[in-house]
């Protein structure tokens, strides 16, 4: 049924991972790509793979939702995985017909392969672990010191939301229309590209006739409703950092400078103990 | 003075063609006068395209008058100082419920308008819990709108009115588009609200079942307003209302049609119980 998408790919769970304030994951989430770039080496990477094993463990939500975000990727990494191993100059280790693997070639494409999917797990963390709406407040919030280069940032918010809201309804009222179609004989399905594009007008037209409508009734009801942009505001549920929050920062901070740490000091440690 | 008061009322729609030359113009509102005591119940009338619903948008200052003046408790709708004050006493809900729902949980939905009034967060909550609770929808405060039926929504679009704490609120058909179960749930919402909070309801409607329990009853026609009174009055008027292409509740036909068949009923039978009471009264006189 229409009615029952979930949007995004929100997990409902209780855990510490989710009761953080949206702030601190987005923030997370950023430093968190920062590093995957600003590493180097194994050891890094080590601390970033520990570091998101323990947040996914924490987080309570099941790996395979982690990994169903990859699916889209595959093809895309496998794409440059092929041209790093095949087209970096370099040590050759194998010939294949005319294509030569370099030693350069191979770790490139290990180290992109990994940088990608820890990538894409990590901010599929966040998207798992927030709803749409926080996420919309969280922006807002974090973004409202762009008001004063006139970005409307509440504007923006509140349209993201609105447009969360309404997806739904447009989306059941999409069915509604192509069900009406149907029953006068309209054809979505057969045909080629062109005329299965074609076919899409007389669906595309009432949605957005519709959709202009409602616009125009939302709007007024809003305004009924004493709505006058962001300015006098106050929040419902305004966002909070808490205790946990902090120490959530605090151990951002603790696993960049560890992953610095980590690849600059290692090897020279380890060489030194061979030694 | 009442807390809406409305003076010489005149609206004009003008239609522009694409140049923007004026093409026509129609009086929506034409010369209407009324006044509405705190604490009324009041009923508007009218079949579509009577002007009802453009006489609901002056009392909440969306619409501003092309000729005379209203008044929302005292203050005038064309001050442009006084309209935010105006728009949080005189509350509006509307004829669709999806699109003047704006939250996406119910609670926060209803926290919207008192948000947009800058009251504190904690009094938000306060605010919200009371009025899902008057509009008996507080166990659903965390669910997500699309999962309501359109009864609930319209309780929950109310409820998002009441938290404003208006004084007066105007229901603009806000039963249209729901089910005979629907209406009945909005309708005993909004007598709770006038009864127990005693609230100011002005209630637009093509539904004569829901204006019987009104104090008084407007009946609106090209603009106009032609016939007012007590429902007791203005459905008496079973001809009258006939010409205007409005129904009358079933029994109250039923009792004018025997009336104009010689039997001794009573003008204006509102309810079931009136009509059996009235009917064996006949038949004693009668038989």
């Amino acid at each position: 049924m229409l009615r029952d998408i979930t949007l995004g790919q929100y997990y409902q769970a209780d855990s510490v991972i989710h009761r953080l304030d949206p702030r601190v994951k987005l923030g997370t989430t950023i430093l968190f790509i920062i590093s995957l770039f600003v590493f180097d080496g194994f050891w890094g990477y080590l601390v970033a793979a520990l570091f998101l094993a323990v947040v996914i463990k924490l987080s309570k939500v099941p790996f395979k939702f982690m990994v169903r975000g990859m699916k889209s990727i595959v093809f895309l990494l496998s794409i440059t995985v092929i041209f790093n191993l095949f087209l970096t100059p370099g040590e050759p280790i194998v010939h294949i017909w005319k294509l030569t693997i370099t030693q350069e070639g191979l770790k490139l494409a290990i180290l992109l392969s990994i940088r990608l999917g820890f990538l894409i797990i990590g901010s599929s963390v966040m998207t798992l672990t927030t709803t749409p709406n926080q996420l919309t407040d969280g922006l807002e919030k974090m973004l409202r010191p762009l008001n004063k280069m006139k970005v409307p940032v509440h504007e923006i918010a509140m349209m993201m939301s609105i447009a969360l809201r309404f997806i739904p309804i447009l989306m059941e009222e999409t069915d509604k229309i192509m069900k009406a179609q149907l029953a006068r004989c309209a054809d979505f399905d057969s045909g080629n590209l062109i005329k299965k594009a074609k076919s899409l007008v007389p669906l595309l037209v009432p949605l957005f006739i519709s959709a202009f409508r409602r616009a125009n009734d939302l709007a007024m009801a809003m305004e009924a409703r004493c709505y006058r942009g962001g300015d006098h505001r106050t929040k419902m549920k305004p966002l909070h950092y808490e205790k946990r929050d902090y120490i959530a920062y605090m151990i951002v901070i603790v696993y960049l400078v560890g992953g610095i740490a980590a690849g600059k000091l290692m090897p020279v440690l380890l060489g030194s103990m061979i030694l | 003075m009442g807390i809406i008061k409305v003076k010489d009322l005149v609206y004009e729609y003008i239609r522009r063609d694409e140049e923007g030359n004026v093409e026509g113009i129609t009086t929506a509102v034409d010369d209407v006068s009324l006044n509405i005591n705190q604490g009324d119940f009041v009923a508007i009338l009218g079949h579509n395209g009577s002007g009802k619903s453009t006489l609901a948008k002056h009392l909440n200052a969306i619409l501003y008058p092309t000729e005379g003046t209203v008044w929302v408790d005292g203050k005038d709708t064309k001050d442009d100082e006084a309209v935010w004050d105006i728009r949080q006493t005189a509350g509006m809900v509307f004829q669709n419920p999806d699109n003047q729902i704006i939250g996406q949980i119910v609670e926060e939905d209803v926290g919207f308008g008192p948000e947009n009034m800058g009251v504190p967060t904690k009094e938000i909550w306060e605010r919200v819990e009371e009025s899902l609770k008057a509009v008996g929808m507080y166990q659903f405060r965390k669910f997500s709108p699309n999962k309501l039926s359109g009864g609930q929504k319209q309780r929950v679009s109310i409820a998002g009115v009441i938290a404003m704490h208006p004084k007066c609120i105007v229901l603009d058909e806000p039963t249209a588009m729901l089910d005979p179960k629907g209406r009945k749930e909005v309708i005993r919402a909004v007598r709770a609200l006038n009864d127990v909070e005693h609230i100011t309801v002005i209630l637009i409607t093509h539904y004569m079942e829901e204006v019987i329990y009104a104090d008084k009853v407007y009946v609106m026609d090209k603009g106009q307003i032609t016939l007012q009174g007590t429902p007791r009055e203005v459905f008496s008027e079973v001809e009258r209302l006939k010409e205007l292409r409005l129904d009358v509740p079933q029994v109250t036909l039923l009792a004018h049609e025997l009336k104009k068949e010689g039997f001794p009923m009573p003008k204006g039978v509102l309810t079931n119980q009136e009509f059996v009471e009235a009917f064996a009264r006949c038949i004693g006189e009668v038989g």
